[in-house]
C-alpha cells in the first residue's frame, strides 16, 4: 500500500499535516506559539520527528511578478522498497509492515540517529516528547484497522491519495498522459518505478526538476558505501600493520 | 533552489556532535595503542615492553570511556542494550550490513581484549607497589601476555578488535547518505592512519613524561613519521575523491583542516622530526603534541562540518 500525490492540484490548506497530527497527537512546536519561518506560507519548515507531513511552498515568479506559479507538494516518507533506514538500524526497531509500508517501533528505538543520517530524503527526526526516531508509519494502526491513512482521508483535492501501488501507478499514468495534452509537458512521476531505490511506495506527479522540491534527483541506498569503505580500511590497516612491524620489531634498530 | 553537487545535500543532520567527536577520538587511541602495543610484544625487543604495557594501560580505560560517551549520545541512554539484544524477542540482535551494529558488538569484543590485557599487563608490572595489584601478579595472569601462546592469541586478535575499532567509525559516516561522509569511501581508512599516528603520539608523549630511556621509543617516533606521510596521501585522496563536494569546506572548516590539520597536525611535526634527527637529538615531545591536537581537529572537521551542512 502507499501513497500517490498529485502535486498539480494541491491546494496548500495543510489539512494532511493537521490530520495527521491529530490522529497521530503529535505535539505542537514551541507550545503552540506561532513562530513565522518568513518562507511563503510555511510554518512548520520540514519533515520531523513531530511533522510527519509537511506541505512545501514554492514561490516561482518573475522579477515584476506579472508571470509566475506556485508549486505545492505535501511531502512524506517515501516507504522505500529498499529503505535505508531499515538498513542501518543496530537495534532492529525499523521494520517492514505486512503492507510493505516502513515503521520505526518506538519501543525499541534508542535514539541512536543512524536512521537520520541514512534516509536519502531527510525525513525522520527526533520526536522531543518519546526522544525516540520517528516518521509517517502510513498510519499503521489505522490500516490494521482496515482505515486508509488520517492525511489522504482528510485531503480535499484528492492530491494524496491511498490505495495500492500498481492501481496508484496505473491512476498516475493517466494524469500524467492527460496533463501532456492538456499541454503541461512538464509533468512527470518521481519514484513511481523500480529504478529509484526499488521504487517509491510514496510518490509524485511533479512539474519541475525535484531539486526544485526540495527531493534528491538522485536517492541512493547508503550501504553503497558499504564495501568500498572497508576494502579501503582494511589496505589501510595492512599499510599501518606492515609500517609498524617493519619499525618496531627487534633489529628494528638499524642505523639510529 | 540553488544548484548542490550531491543528492546528499537534500537529507537531515544526525545530531551528532562532541560525544561523538570524543568517541571517535578516543575509540581511535584505544584501537591504535592496544595495536602498538600488541606488535611490540609479538615482534619488538624484551626491553620495549613497559612500552607495549603502557598501551594496554591506555587501551582500556579508553574503552571504558568510549562506551560511555555512546551511551550518553543516545536520546534514550538505558536502551544501549537495545543495540546488542533485540527488544522483543531477547534474542541477539547482530546486523553484519550495519557499521553501527558490528561496531556495537566489536567494542564489546574489543573491551574484553583490552581488559584482559589489561590484567596481563598489571601482573607484568614491577613498578606497580599497590599491595591489591600485588595479590595480581599471579603467573596465569602474566601468560595471558605475548609471548606466550595463549597471549600471542589474544595480541592478534585483540589487535584486530583495535585496528576494527579504529576504522569503523568512518565506514560508518560513510554509510550514511549525509554531505562529504557519504561522497567519499575514504574515511575508514583515514581514520585507521590517523588512530595509528596519534596513538604513537600519545605512548611517545605518556613514555616521555615517564622520562623512560628506552629503545623502542625512537622506532615508535620513526613509525610515526611514516604513518604520518602516509596520512597525507589518504588526506589528499579522499580530497580528490570528494570532488565538487569539496565546496563544503569552501570556508573557515577549509582553513582550519589546512592549518590545523595539514600543516600544523602533519607537516609541522614532520619537519621538527626531520630537523631534530639531523641534530642528533630529536626532540619528540612537541611532534607528539601537534600530532594529537591535528588528529582530534581531523575529527571535529569531518563530523561538525557535515552536521553545519
Amino acid at each position: 500500500m502507499g501513497f500517490y500525490t498529485d502535486t498539480t492540484v494541491c491546494i496548500g490548506c495543510k489539512a494532511c499535516e493537521v490530520a495527521c497530527k491529530e490522529w497521530n497527537q503529535l505535539p505542537s512546536t514551541n507550545g503552540g506559539v506561532n513562530t513565522l519561518s518568513g518562507d511563503s506560507y510555511d510554518n512548520t519548515r520540514a519533515l520531523d520527528g513531530i511533522h510527519w507531513r509537511h506541505v512545501k511552498f514554492i514561490e516561482q515568479f518573475s522579477e515584476d511578478r506579472k508571470d509566475g506559479r506556485w508549486l505545492l507538494m505535501s511531502d512524506v516518507c517515501k516507504h522505500c522498497v529498499q529503505a535505508g533506514c531499515l538498513e542501518v538500524c543496530p537495534t532492529g526497531a525499523i521494520i517492514r509492515t505486512e503492507f510493505d509500508t516502513v515503521v520505526i517501533q518506538s519501543n525499541t528505538c534508542n535514539g541512536c540517529r543512524d536512521c537520520i543520517a541514512a534516509c536519502p530524503f531527510g525525513v525522520i527526526d527526533i520526536n522531543p516528547v518519546s526522544n525516540t526516531a520517528q516518521k509517517c508509519t502510513l498510519c499503521y494502526d489505522r490500516l490494521q484497522g482496515g482505515m486508509e491513512p488520517a492525511c489522504s482521508k482528510a485531503c480535499p483535492t484528492k492530491s494524496i491519495q491511498f490505495g495500492t501501488i500498481r492501481d496508484l501507478r496505473e491512476r498516475a499514468q493517466k494524469r500524467v498522459a492527460q496533463l501532456h495534452q492538456a499541454g503541461e509537458s512538464r509533468a512527470y512521476l518521481y519514484g513511481a518505478d523500480e529504478k529509484m531505490l526499488g521504487g517509491l511506495n510514496s510518490f509524485y506527479l511533479l512539474v519541475d526538476k525535484p531539486e526544485v522540491y526540495g527531493l534528491p534527483p538522485d536517492p541512493k541506498m547508503p550501504t553503497r558505501n558499504l564495501v568500498p569503505g572497508t576494502v579501503y580500511a582494511v589496505l589501510g590497516a595492512i599499510m599501518v600493520g606492515l609500517t609498524s612491524i617493519f619499525h618496531l620489531r627487534e633489529r628494528g634498530a638499524r642505523e639510529a | 533552489m540553488n544548484a548542490v553537487p550531491s543528492s546528499t545535500w537534500f537529507t537531515a543532520a544526525p545530531h551528532w556532535q562532541w560525544y561523538i567527536v570524543l568517541y571517535f577520538f578516543i575509540g581511535g587511541l584505544a584501537g591504535g595503542c592496544y595495536f602498538l602495543a600488541a606488535t611490540i610484544d609479538l615482534f619488538g625487543r624484551r626491553a620495549d615492553r613497559p612500552l607495549a604495557r603502557l598501551g594496554y594501560y591506555v587501551a582500556f580505560p579508553a574503552v571504558l570511556v568510549s562506551g560511555l560517551l555512546l551511551t550518553v549520545d543516545l536520546s534514550r541512554p538505558f536502551r544501549f542494550w537495545h543495540m546488542l539484544i533485540e527488544r522483543n524477542t531477547y534474542g541477539p540482535m547482530f546486523k553484519y550490513w550495519s557499521p553501527m551494529s558490528i561496531g556495537s558488538w566489536a567494542l564489546l569484543i574489543f573491551g574484553f581484549f583490552t581488559f584482559v590485557s589489561f590484567l596481563a599487563a598489571l601482573a607484568d608490572d614491577d613498578r606497580v607497589r599497590w599491595p591489591f595489584v600485588r595479590r595480581l601478579q599471579w603467573p596465569a595472569l602474566r601468560a595471558l601476555r605475548a609471548p606466550s601462546p595463549l597471549g600471542s592469541i589474544i595480541a592478534v586478535l585483540g589487535g584486530i578488535a583495535g585496528f576494527y575499532i579504529a576504522g569503523y567509525t568512518g565506514i560508518l559516516l560513510a554509510v550514511t547518505n549525509r554531505p562529504i561522509w557519504s561522497d567519499t569511501p575514504l574515511l575508514g581508512m583515514l581514520f585507521v592512519v590517523s588512530a595509528a599516528s596519534t596513538s604513537a603520539a600519545l605512548l611517545i608523549l605518556l613514555a616521555q613524561r615517564a622520562g623512560w630511556q628506552l629503545p623502542g621509543l625512537a622506532d615508535l617516533h620513526r613509525f610515526d613519521d611514516w604513518v604520518i606521510v602516509l596520512e597525507l596521501l589518504v588526506l589528499a585522496a579522499v580530497l580528490v575523491s570528494l570532488g565538487p563536494v569539496l565546496q563544503a569546506w569552501l570556508n573557515a572548516w577549509g582553513v582550519l583542516l589546512l592549518i590545523g590539520v595539514v600543516i600544523l597536525g602533519l607537516i609541522v611535526p614532520l619537519v621538527l622530526s626531520f630537523r631534530g634527527r639531523r641534530g642528533g637529538t630529536p626532540n619528540m615531545m612537541m611532534p607528539a603534541v601537534l600530532v594529537l591536537i591535528g588528529g582530534f581537529l581531523l575529527r571535529v572537521i569531518v563530523v561538525l562540518s557535515s552536521e553545519s551542512v
